[in-house]
């Protein structure tokens, strides 16, 4: 138990800083921006309640919002898919979700991919509505959606690769 | 009343999660209406500090081009200052108190975290209401204009960019007296748009776009871009005008805070006419 408290708190650090001073910076093509830290709630051990998720998605979210100067957009987009987790995981995983017995490292590459590619697009759809915050740039939300949403995953695919060696 | 418990305590995720929605949704909501004290802002101490902490290790590498553009600017300063004395020396100069008592003062402050991704932009600068620093001063860069002072804490001060749907600024043709209002579409960090501009102005691609001096927050003739596109639509009286950037506005470091001694009579005289 202390073990995972003491992995969550590091985690959640760690991927502030990265994403804050890092891949903030990106900026591929001038636009396109990888949110690499909601791998922090994609990864949240599956047998935590739920109360606990929403409320470390909420700190999260909030400690991005405040670096980013940016509102509530991320504490919205982070509550979302913390909200939705569950639902995603049931679509994506099916029966090893139902028996708890997930291990995100060895599941079927397809399923994960899934799960990965539905928590990413909701998010980054929450956050760049929020962001232009108009019905008249929807065209610029889609686009940023899609693209920003390609490179999240992605990321977070080499991450996991990266976080499954040294483990 | 064992029912209603049962429901809150059934739906308690749920309950929880909306309630913390419409927290954030609230902060969201905030952000979009201008002229606002926020509640969450990264002049706080504790992001302030990391900012400034993470602009020390990364201005090592922008120093050449920083250096560079600094003396570009002394370049033209200087060649100002000569001029300056050339037309001194030909004209007789009386020598008045008006001389001394220069209206603008200026500060020195560097962009410790600057964002232009989004439809309304903020930027933070290491400078705050210790060093003198107030709400609603203008922030320009040696190249050109940066953005108005919004909020201040002891330390650090956050600045509205020209990159903010919220920010319409005074500007004018250099060549001519005409001015219009300038403001951003969210689209390109190097472009602003130009409207008010009365057609009776001739305006042609290459012309400069300068500061009016009319709002009292910038002075007249700090340099703003080039007019890149100018047309008039149908059955309109006014120009739109795209304008093009001197400053690169995702690269920069150096920002100067302009103070206008003169604006609080200026604005007590404005106001006593309005009543």
């Amino acid at each position: 138990m202390r073990n995972s408290t003491v992995s969550n708190i590091v985690g959640f650090i760690s991927f502030v800083f990265l994403q804050v001073f890092i891949l903030n910076h990106v900026d591929f093509l001038g636009y396109v921006n990888p949110y690499l830290y909601i791998i922090f709630i994609l990864f949240l051990p599956i047998g935590m309640k739920q109360w606990k998720v929403l409320i470390l998605s909420f700190l999260l979210g909030l400690v991005m919002d405040i670096f980013d100067d940016s509102g509530g957009i991320h504490t919205s987009a982070c509550l979302v898919i913390a909200y939705f987790r569950p639902f995603f995981l049931q679509t994506s995983f099916g029966l090893s979700f139902d028996n708890r017995t997930i291990n995100f490292y060895r599941s079927p590459f397809k399923e994960r991919f899934l799960y990965i590619l539905l928590m990413v697009l909701v998010h980054h759809l929450v956050l760049f509505s929020l962001v232009f915050f108009d019905f008249s740039h929807v065209f610029l939300i889609l686009k940023n959606v899609i693209f920003s949403g390609i490179f999240t995953s992605l990321l977070i695919m080499i991450t996991m690769v990266l976080l499954r060696r040294s483990k | 009343m064992s029912n209603l418990l049962d429901f809150f305590i059934r739906h308690k995720n749920t309950l929880l999660f909306l309630l913390l929605l419409a927290l954030s949704l609230g902060f969201t909501f905030q952000t979009h209406s201008y002229q606002k004290s926020k509640f969450i802002s990264s002049t706080n101490a504790v992001s302030g500090g990391f900012y400034k902490w993470d602009t020390g290790a990364k201005a090592y590498f922008n120093l050449k081009g920083e250096n560079e553009r600094l003396i570009e600017e002394n370049k033209r300063l200087r060649q100002n200052l000569y001029n300056l004395g050339v037309a001194r020396d030909s004209i007789e100069w009386i020598e008045d108190t008006l001389f001394y008592d220069t209206p603008y003062k200026i500060y020195n402050a560097k962009v410790i975290a600057n964002r232009y991704r989004g439809l309304d932009n903020y930027i933070l600068i290491d400078k705050g209401a210790m060093d003198g620093i107030e709400p609603e001063l203008g922030v320009a860069t040696p190249e050109g204009i940066l953005g108005v002072v919004e909020d201040v804490s002891r330390h650090y001060a956050r600045v509205i960019s020209v990159l903010n749907s919220n920010l319409a600024i005074n500007a004018q043709l250099k060549k001519s007296e005409h001015f219009g209002t300038l403001s951003w579409d969210g689209q390109d960090p190097n472009i602003l748009n130009l409207i008010d501009i009365p057609r009776t102005a001739t305006v042609s691609k290459g012309d400069t776009i300068m500061t009016n001096g009319r709002s009292l927050i910038f002075p007249k003739g700090i340099l703003i871009g080039v007019v890149d596109k100018a047309k008039i639509r149908s059955g309109q009286n006014y120009y739109d005008i795209r304008v093009k950037l001197f400053n690169d506005m995702t690269a920069i470091e150096n920002v100067y805070v302009i103070k206008n001694a003169s604006r609080p009579e200026a604005d007590s005289l404005r106001y006593r006419n309005e009543k």
